[in-house]
C-alpha cells in the first residue's frame, strides 16, 4: 500500500520518505486494534479487542446496548484515549496523532450534537471551517451535500425546525464535509421512523459505491445485514462471531426457524416436548423458536403431537438468532 | 500524565483554531444584535444614574493620593472594570454552560481536528473581543461626559481586555464543574458583592484597617485601581501588581478550563 497523501503534522523520517509508509502495512487497515481495552474506572467497556477493517469495507459493531459498541467507536474516533492495547487509524497513533486523524474520518455521533444556534446551510460550512477549509471550499461543499441528503429546500431554516430524520441526514452531510477518508457511523437510525431509515440507508449505500470504509453500531439487525459487508457481535465488551451476515447465519444458526406462540408462561414447559423436532430451540418469555432446516416439517410434527399453538411462523434465520445463540439475549430488550 | 499533556496544550497548531469558534460566535450574535447592544446599555444606564443623581449629593471627591476630581469621574473607571467584570462572567458561565452540557457543540467541535485548547482560548477570545467593543464604548461616553482626565485613558481599553480575560479564564474554568443551573447561584452569590464592595462606590479607607486587606485581594479590587489610576493618570507600582495579578488569573483558568474539557469530553 503506498500512500499518497500527506499527512500535516507527520514527521519525516528521511528525505521525502513519511514514517507513514513504514506504519501503514496490513493492506491497508484504515483500523487495526490488538488488545483494545477501555476502562471507566472499575467498569470494563471493552475488553480487549481485535480488529482489521480494511479500506472500502462496510463494518459493522453489532450488539444490545451497554456492550462497549460506543466505547470502541469512541477510541477509534480519536476522542476517548485508549485504556490499554494497541490501536491505529489510518495507519496512525489516535494519541500522537489523533488531530490529524480526525481530520480525514467523519462522525455521525449517536445524539445529533447539531448547532442549534445556526442555521442548516451553516451548520455545514462552519464545521467545514473547523477543519481548515477555505471558505469558498465550505459554501461549493455545503450546497453539495444539502442536494446529497436532500435538505436545500431547508438551507436556511433553524435546526429546531427539522424532523428526527432531517436532523440524522444533516449530521451524516455534516460529518462528510471533509471529504473523510472513513466515516463512523453510531447507530445511525435509531430513533427514525421506517421511511426515514430506508432514506438513510440509501444515503449510506450510495456513500459505501463511492468507494468510503463505512464503520457503523447498530442494534438492529436489518440494518446490519442492509448495509455491512462484514460485521463483529459483540456482548459485554468482547468480539464474540465475526464474519459476514450470511456466513454468520450460516456458521451459528440453521437455515430456517418455526416460531410457535402459545399463551404466555406455556413456553417453558412445552419447550422439552418439541426439543427433539429440532436442532436447537430456545425458549422465550413470548414463543419457542425451534431452529431447523426445514421449518414446514417441524411445524407439521408440533400439529401431529396434538400441539396448538396461538401462531406459527415459518421464517429465514436471520442476525437476532445468531445474536440469540451467542449471548442468550436479544438483541433490542 | 502525557496522554493529558498532549491533548491540552497547544501544540503546533496551523492557524488559531480557536479562531474558528470566534467566527462561529460572531456568526450567531450577528443575528441577535439585541442581545448585544443591552450588555453595552446596563453600564451607561448607571453611569447616567450616578452622574445625575448621586453626583448631585456629593460635592467633590479626593482621591487617594490627593487629587480631587467629581465623584462620577471617581465612579466611572470602576464602572468600566465591572462592566468588563460581568461581559466576560456572563459569556464564560452562561453561554458556555449551554454550548458544554445542552447543544453539546464541543463534543462535536472535538470530533474535527480543534483541541480542548482551540475551544478555551476561542470562548475566551471571543468573550474578549465582544467586551471589547462595550468596554471601547463604553470609554468613548465617558470622554464626552469629560470624564477621562489624563492620557493614560487610552491604556484603559487594554486594562478591561485584560480584566475580561481574567474573569473569562476564571468563569470558563468554573462552569466545567457546574452541575445544574441552580449552580449559577454561587457566581450570582460572588459577583454582587464584589461589585458592591470593591471600591466601586467609595474609597478602600471607607473600610477599618481590618478588613481592607480583604477587599485589596480581590480580583475586582485590582481591576477597579487599575481602571481608575489609569483614567485618572494617578499610575503607582500597585497598578503593575494589579497588571501581573490579572494576567496569572486568567492565565490559571484557561490552563485549568482547557484541562476540565478534556477530562469531561474526551473520556
Amino acid at each position: 500500500m503506498v500512500v499518497s497523501r500527506f499527512v500535516p503534522g507527520r514527521k519525516r523520517v528521511g528525505p521525502g520518505i513519511e514514517s507513514l509508509t513504514v506504519t501503514f502495512g496490513d493492506r491497508g487497515a484504515l483500523i487495526r486494534a490488538r488488545g483494545l481495552v477501555k476502562r471507566y474506572g472499575d467498569f470494563e467497556a471493552v475488553r480487549g479487542i481485535d480488529l482489521d477493517v480494511p479500506s472500502g469495507e462496510a463494518f459493522g459493531f453489532l450488539g444490545p446496548n451497554g456492550a462497549g459498541k460506543s466505547s470502541a467507536m469512541r477510541m477509534i474516533a480519536c476522542v476517548s484515549p485508549t485504556s490499554s492495547g494497541e490501536l491505529t487509524v489510518l495507519g496512525l497513533d489516535p494519541l500522537a496523532d489523533g488531530s490529524a486523524i480526525r481530520a480525514r474520518i467523519g462522525v455521525c455521533p449517536q445524539e445529533d450534537q447539531l448547532d442549534v444556534e445556526l442555521t442548516v446551510r451553516e451548520n455545514l460550512t462552519v464545521y467545514g471551517r473547523y477543519f481548515g477549509l477555505s471558505r469558498a471550499e465550505c459554501r461549493s461543499r455545503a450546497d453539495e451535500l444539502l442536494d446529497f441528503v436532500q435538505l436545500t429546500d431547508k438551507a436556511n431554516a433553524k435546526v429546531e425546525s427539522l424532523s428526527g430524520g432531517m436532523k440524522r441526514r444533516l449530521t451524516i452531510a455534516r460529518s462528510l464535509i471533509n471529504q473523510p477518508d472513513l466515516l463512523l457511523l453510531d447507530e445511525p437510525t435509531t430513533g427514525l421512523d421506517p421511511q426515514a431509515r430506508h432514506l438513510l440507508w440509501d444515503k449510506l449505500f450510495r456513500l459505501r459505491q463511492q468507494g468510503v470504509t463505512l464503520v457503523l453500531t447498530t442494534h438492529y439487525m436489518d440494518e446490519a445485514e442492509q448495509l455491512c459487508d462484514r460485521l463483529v457481535v459483540m456482548n459485554d465488551g468482547r468480539i464474540v462471531a465475526e464474519g459476514s451476515p450470511t456466513a454468520l447465519i450460516a456458521q451459528y444458526s440453521t437455515r430456517e426457524v418455526t416460531e410457535l406462540r402459545f399463551g404466555v408462561g406455556h413456553h417453558e414447559q412445552l419447550g422439552g416436548k418439541v426439543a427433539d423436532l429440532a436442532e436447537r430451540i430456545e425458549v422465550l418469555p413470548d414463543r419457542l423458536l425451534l431452529y431447523t432446516d426445514d421449518g414446514e416439517r417441524a411445524t407439521s410434527e408440533v400439529a401431529a403431537r396434538g400441539l396448538r399453538p396461538d401462531s406459527v411462523l415459518v421464517r429465514r434465520s436471520t442476525l437476532e438468532d445468531v445474536f440469540l445463540r451467542l449471548t442468550g439475549r436479544s438483541l433490542v430488550d | 500524565m502525557t496522554t493529558l499533556a498532549t491533548r491540552v496544550l497547544p501544540g503546533l497548531p496551523a492557524g488559531f483554531g480557536g479562531g474558528k469558534l470566534i467566527m462561529r460566535n460572531y456568526l450567531v450574535y450577528r443575528r441577535n444584535w439585541i442581545v448585544f447592544a443591552t450588555g453595552f446599555l446596563e453600564p451607561v444606564f448607571y453611569l447616567f444614574s450616578i452622574g445625575i443623581g448621586v453626583a448631585a449629593l456629593v460635592d467633590e471627591f479626593v482621591m487617594p493620593n490627593g487629587q480631587v476630581v467629581e465623584y462620577t469621574a471617581f465612579v466611572a473607571p470602576a464602572l468600566l472594570a465591572a462592566s468588563a467584570m460581568n461581559g466576560a462572567i456572563f459569556d464564560s458561565t452562561f453561554n458556555i454552560f449551554f454550548r458544554l452540557k445542552y447543544i453539546k457543540l464541543y463534543d462535536a467541535m472535538l470530533a474535527t481536528p480543534l483541541r480542548p485548547w482551540d475551544i478555551a482560548s476561542g470562548e475566551i477570545g471571543w468573550a474578549l473581543i465582544r467586551g471589547g467593543i462595550y468596554s471601547g464604548a463604553f470609554l468613548a461616553v465617558m470622554t464626552a461626559m469629560g470624564l477621562t482626565g489624563s492620557w493614560w485613558a487610552v491604556l484603559a481599553l487594554p486594562a478591561t481586555l485584560l480584566i475580561g480575560y481574567a474573569f473569562a479564564g476564571v468563569g470558563m474554568a468554573l462552569t466545567t464543574f457546574m452541575r445544574s443551573w441552580q449552580d449559577f447561584e454561587f457566581v450570582q452569590l460572588t459577583i454582587l458583592p464584589m461589585f458592591l464592595f470593591s471600591a466601586t462606590f467609595y474609597p478602600l479607607h471607607a473600610y477599618p484597617a481590618a478588613l481592607q486587606w480583604i477587599v485589596e485581594i480581590t480580583p475586582l479590587y485590582r481591576a477597579v485601581v487599575l481602571c481608575r489610576e489609569l483614567v485618572t493618570g494617578a499610575l503607582t507600582w500597585g497598578s503593575v501588581v494589579s497588571v501581573a495579578y490579572l494576567v496569572a488569573m486568567g492565565s490559571a483558568g484557561l490552563y485549568l478550563a482547557s484541562r476540565r474539557l478534556s477530562r469531561l469530553l474526551l473520556t
